[in-house]
C-alpha cells in the first residue's frame, strides 16, 4: 500500500478538521458519488478570514487526505488568499499524490471555493 | 505495531508456496536441471518427473494424464482455449458471460476484432448464467462456450454441468475457467462433462507462473506458441520442470485436504458472513449458498473500498475491493456491475478469501475490527446521514 506518501497516510490516519459545522456561513460541496469521491466543505467566517473549517469525505484515501490538508492549509486565511490555494498547492503539501488520483480525488481546494462562494452569495457580496 | 498479527484474507488474488511444495521444487533447480526432451539420464529424470506432475493433476480433476497440458499460468491456458478453438474455425460465433476474469473476456474481445461475434451473457442478481440463456444464444455457427467455474470476486458457482449439457445437445464445446475452484470444491471433469478446463498453481499454493490446461481428447485446437511441438504440440516451450513439479505436487496436497478445508473453511466463511451482516446496511456479494467456501463479499453503504482497505492493512490485514478508486483504469468492476450494483455500490466493497493457513482467531480479529473501521469511514462520509 505504498503508492501513497507518508503525508497522504498520516493523513488519511489522523484526519484534521473532520466533521461539520452547526451553523456554517458558508458550505461547498464537489465530487460525484459515481466517481468515487464527495467532500463537504463547512467554514465559519469572522471578519475576512476563515475562523474554522471543517470536512466530510466519500472517497480513497487521497481524497481524504485532501480534504484534511485544504482544512489545515486554510483556516486563519482571508478569504481571498483562500480562493488562491489550488489542488495543485494541497498534492504538494501532501508531498504528492499518485497521478492516477490527482484528478479524481484532488477536489478539496475547489470544496473550498465553492463555500466560500456560498458565503460571499449569502452576503450579497458577489 | 510491531508485534501485530498479518492476516492474509486475499487467497482469491495468490496464496503462499507451500513449504512441502518448495522441498518438492528445489531438487529441480540445481540437481535435476534435464530437459525433459533430453536422452540421457538427467533428461529421463526431467521426464519422469513431468509425466508424475502430469498424473497428479490429473488424478485432481479426474482427467486422464494424456488429457492435460502444462501451461504458463492460467490465464495463458484461457487463452489458448479461447483462441485456440476459435483459430481453428477461423470465424463464427463465441458464448461467454460478463462476468468472466479478463483472461476469458479480453481474448474473446480480441476475437471480435479479428471478425468473431461473441455473445457475453447477463447473469442475476447472485451472479448465476442461467442455463436457457445458453441455449437461446447458440447459433449454427458457435464455436464455443466458454463459462467460468466459480467467479474470482464474488464467488459464485456456476452451473457449469448443466450449461455443458445444453451445449453439448448442439455439439458447441464448452470451456470452463476453473482457476478458482480446483483445490477448494470437488473439480471432476466427468461430472462436469466440459471439454476445456483452466487451472493455475499459485492460486492452491504452488509457485506463480504455471498452469494447465485439460482438453478432452479429440477437442480441436490451435497452439498460441509454435516451437519445437511439446505438450502434443500445443505449447512449445522447454518443459518448467520446477514450476510442473510445483503444480502437481499442490494439487496431490489439495487433493488429500479437500474434504477437511471446504468444510472448515465453509465453516469460518460462514461465521464471518453471518456477524459481518449483522453491521447496518452491509449486505452480501453472490450467491448466499452456491459460492466457494473461502469466500465472502460484503458492500457497505456509503463508504469506498480504497480506504476500507488501507484501514484494513493498518490493522495488518489484507483484503481486496472491486471499487473503482482502486483500479488502475478507475473503473468500477465489471462483476459488480453485472449483478446489477451501481457504481456507488460497487465501491464500497470488501472482498475477504480465507485459505490453509486462516484460523478462527484470524476471523475474530477481522469481527472485532472491521465494526470500528466503518463506522470511523462512515462518520467521514457525506453520504451517511444516520
Amino acid at each position: 500500500m505504498s503508492m501513497y506518501s507518508e503525508k497522504v497516510m498520516e493523513h488519511f490516519r489522523n484526519p484534521r478538521n473532520m466533521g461539520e459545522l452547526e451553523h456554517p456561513d458558508g458550505v461547498g460541496t464537489v465530487g460525484n458519488p459515481v466517481c468515487g469521491d464527495v467532500m463537504t466543505i463547512h467554514i465559519k467566517v469572522e471578519g475576512d478570514r476563515l475562523a474554522d473549517i471543517k470536512f466530510k469525505t466519500f472517497g480513497c484515501a487521497a481524497a481524504i487526505a485532501t480534504s484534511s490538508m485544504i482544512t489545515e492549509l486554510a483556516k486563519g486565511m482571508t478569504l481571498d488568499e483562500a480562493m488562491q490555494v489550488n489542488n495543485e498547492d494541497v498534492a504538494d503539501a501532501l508531498e504528492g499524490l499518485p497521478q492516477v488520483k490527482m484528478h479524481c480525488s484532488n477536489l478539496a481546494a475547489e470544496g473550498l471555493h465553492k463555500a466560500i462562494q456560498d458565503y460571499r452569495e449569502k452576503q450579497g457580496k458577489d | 505495531m510491531i508485534n501485530m498479527k498479518h492476516i492474509y484474507l486475499d487467497h482469491a488474488a495468490t496464496t503462499p508456496v507451500d513449504p512441502d511444495v518448495l522441498d518438492a521444487m528445489l531438487p529441480y533447480f540445481t540437481e535435476r536441471y534435464g530437459n525433459a526432451s533430453s536422452l540421457h539420464s538427467q533428461g529421463t529424470a526431467a521426464k519422469e518427473a513431468l509425466d508424475e506432475s502430469r498424473e497428479q493433476v490429473a488424478s485432481l480433476i479426474g482427467a486422464d494424464p494424456d488429457e492435460v497440458i502444462f501451461t504458463g499460468s492460467g490465464t495463458e491456458s484461457d487463452n489458448l482455449a479461447v483462441k485456440g478453438v476459435a483459430m481453428r474455425h477461423g470465424s463464427g460465433h463465441i458464448i461467454t458471460s460478463q462476468i468472466e476474469h479478463p483472461a476469458v473476456l479480453q481474448p474473446c474481445e480480441y476475437l471480435e476484432n479479428k471478425g468473431f461475434d461473441v455473445t457475453y451473457l447477463p447473469v442475476d442478481k447472485h451472479g448465476l448464467v442461467d442455463p436457457s440463456d445458453v441455449h437461446n444464444a447458440i447459433r449454427d455457427d458457435t464455436r464455443l462456450v466458454s463459462i467460468m467455474h466459480a467467479n474470482n470476486e464474488i464467488g459464485t458457482v456456476e452451473p457449469v454441468r448443466e450449461i455443458a449439457r445444453v451445449a453439448h445437445e448442439h455439439e458447441v464445446p464448452v470451456h470452463t475457467d476453473a482457476v478458482q475452484t480446483v483445490g477448494k470444491i470437488p473439480v471432476d471433469i466427468q461430472e462436469l462433462g466440459v471439454d476445456m478446463l483452466s487451472l493455475s498453481a499459485h492460486k492452491i499454493y504452488g509457485p506463480k507462473g504455471v498452469g494447465a490446461l485439460y482438453i478432452r481428447d479429440g477437442t480441436q485446437l490451435e497452439p498460441l506458441l509454435h516451437g519445437g511441438g511439446h505438450e502434443h504440440g500445443l505449447r512449445s516451450s522447454t518443459e518448467n520442470i520446477p514450476g510442473v513439479v510445483g503444480l502437481g505436487t499442490a494439487c496431490q496436497l489439495a487433493k488429500e485436504r479437500l474434504d477437511g478445508e471446504q468444510k472448515r473453511l465453509t465453516g469460518l466463511r460462514d461465521r464471518l458472513i453471518d456477524t459481518v451482516l449483522e453491521i447496518e446496511e452491509a449486505y452480501l456479494n453472490g450467491h448466499p449458498e452456491k459460492r466457494l467456501p473461502n469466500n465472502a463479499h460484503f458492500r457497505f453503504t456509503a463508504i469506498e473500498g480504497e480506504s476500507l482497505l488501507l484501514s484494513l492493512d493498518e490493522q495488518g490485514i489484507a483484503a481486496s475491493t472491486g471499487s473503482a478508486c482502486s483500479s488502475k483504469k478507475l473503473q468500477a468492476s465489471h462483476v459488480l456491475l453485472a449483478i446489477g450494483l451501481d457504481a456507488v455500490e460497487a465501491h464500497g466493497s470488501l472482498r475477504l478469501t480465507l485459505g490453509k493457513d486462516t484460523t478462527e482467531e484470524d476471523v475474530d480479529i477481522v469481527l472485532r475490527v472491521l465494526p470500528g473501521i466503518i463506522e470511523r469511514l462512515r462518520e467521514m462520509s457525506p453520504l451517511w446521514s444516520r
